[in-house]
């Protein structure tokens, strides 16, 4: 997957590393290995490669990660638009 | 009234009690379904055209349902009997996934949720948590061969796992209320499910915990690597829990995607040769036919550079954004278009049709971000936010000067 890079700086995820409390549940769910478990807690090993899935912070037992979850797919986000964010949406 | 109808089933119980003891005449009705046999052995010898019939029914056929071909047999167990299930793909299976693949009727492709089973497993078997989308639960299967497991699906409204998890159907409630309605507890004597790491964003394993006593392991990825996963003690590699996007991976959403624009696109040359009729004498049908041919091949190579060149050149193309991808094939593809229909178009109407390519492409491409794996909705919208307004103005720019081309030569 490392050939595939998308646009930096985007991604609305953050680690509280205060709240975690370095179970290392993130590194197990994140498919795109943004996580890296050290001297328990987790810091971020590749914070761009993440396409905001949620499955991070659905899974965090300490509530220490944040992120905006979604799809990233275009028709998702014209109808998201035109109907608003909380619209029923029909998409991919 | 009552009474009397009573009173006459008493009566017939105590004939049929009576006939007990002459044994060998049948005289009691309520018993006769049962004693006829499976296949009626006087059909064979009647004269009969066309081919022997098939076997007799199977004894787990109900009225209603259908048996799927993959069940071998149904295995019984302290909450019911549970369909045990073939591991290898038949032609049908083949053939259903090139249907679903193509995008017919891909969202009734589904099976019943539920539990299932493979091999013999017993009360420590491992219990494998998949979606109903009938490419994940064969994709789960055919991996399976060998091994003894339970297998768990949930009603994810016939969509993968990883689509599920975004849409929340592969969710934790629902992960639940398939557990409880298995009767999961008098089943297996272990509290673990193993569910696949793409359902993470759909399910938290703290609340499946909570709801219903299970545990969550997050298996890998893909099928492929269960039996690894397994053997290993479930521990999955850093590899098994990375995606990837081959070539072979991205192609086959090729067809999915076309089948998506087919719709707009009738509508979109329909507008093409109307567009393309209109001339100094208001409107001429041979105009409309030859300009609007010129003007349709450019808009189906603008298709074809966005939805199918930028999916498989994808990690070659040397930028990021998706819109920006499709103007680079939409070029080519433009280009391409010119010279081939070399004298038939003018200078203007050549510059018209490499603009609508473009912007075609630009737009399939930016649409492709929905299928890939890495793509966030942050970085869509704001690749989106750029590329939209270009591609409007280009299409805009296209019509009008499409449009004036006939007036101004």
């Amino acid at each position: 997957m490392q050939k595939f890079r998308y646009l930096e700086n985007v991604t609305t995820l953050k680690l509280d590393a205060e709240k975690c409390i370095g179970c290392g549940m993130c590194e197990t769910v994140c498919p795109h290995t943004v996580f890296k478990v050290d001297k328990s807690k987790a810091r971020f090993a590749d914070r761009d490669a993440c396409m905001e899935c949620g499955a991070c912070a659905a899974n965090c037992p300490a509530a220490a990660i944040s992120v905006t979850p979604g799809v990233g797919c275009a028709s998702y986000i014209i109808q998201t638009w035109i109907k608003g964010k909380d619209a029923v949406i029909e998409c991919c | 009234m009552k009474k009397l109808l009573l009173n006459k089933f008493e009566a017939e119980s105590g004939d049929s009690a009576c006939c007990s003891n002459e044994q060998g005449r049948d005289c009691s009705p309520v018993l006769r379904p049962l004693s006829i046999p499976m296949a009626e052995p006087a059909h064979d010898d009647a004269p009969c055209c066309g081919p022997k019939p098939g076997p007799p029914s199977s004894p787990f056929e109900k009225p209603g349902y259908r048996m799927w071909h993959f069940v071998a047999d149904f295995a019984e167990t302290p909450v019911g009997l549970v369909p045990r299930i073939e591991t290898d793909l038949k032609l049908q299976d083949l053939a259903g996934t090139v249907r679903a693949r193509l995008g017919i009727s891909r969202d009734r492709y589904r099976v019943a949720p539920g539990l299932y089973s493979v091999g013999k497993p017993d009360r420590e078997s491992p219990v494998l948590v998949t979606a109903n989308y009938k490419l994940s639960f064969d994709s789960l299967r055919n991996e399976l061969g060998s091994i003894a497991a339970w297998i768990l699906v949930l009603d994810t409204r016939g969509v993968n796992v990883w689509c599920a998890a975004g849409k929340k159907t592969f969710s934790t409630a629902e992960v639940i209320r398939q557990v409880n309605r298995a009767g999961l507890d008098r089943l297996v004597a272990h509290r673990e499910l193993i569910l696949p790491q793409l359902g993470a964003p759909g399910v938290s394993s703290q609340a499946v915990l909570k709801g219903c006593g299970f545990k969550v392991i997050w298996g890998p990825i893909r099928a492929g690597d269960l039996r690894s996963f397994l053997t290993n003690g479930r521990r999955a590699e850093t590899k098994m829990r990375q995606l990837t996007f081959s070539v072979g991976e991205r192609m086959v959403l090729i067809p999915v995607e076309l089948s998506l624009i087919v719709k707009p696109s009738l509508a979109i040359l329909l507008a093409v040769f109307v567009l393309s009729g209109i001339s100094p004498d208001i409107f001429s049908f041979s105009a409309a036919l030859l300009r609007g041919f010129n003007g349709a091949v450019a808009y189906l190579f603008g298709v074809l550079a966005g939805a199918v060149v930028v999916p498989v050149l994808l990690p070659w193309l040397p930028v990021r954004r998706f819109y920006i991808k499709g103007i680079i094939t939409g070029l080519v593809a433009g280009i391409f278009v010119i010279l081939a229909l070399g004298n038939t178009v003018t200078g203007l109407e050549s510059l018209t049709l490499l603009l609508l390519t473009m912007a075609v492409s630009s737009y399939a491409a930016m649409n492709f971000t929905g299928a890939t794996p890495f793509t966030s909705p942050s970085g869509v919208e704001k690749e989106m936010r750029q590329g939209i307004p270009i591609q409007v103005i280009a299409v805009a720019a296209a019509i009008i000067a499409w449009v004036a081309a006939p007036f101004v030569s």
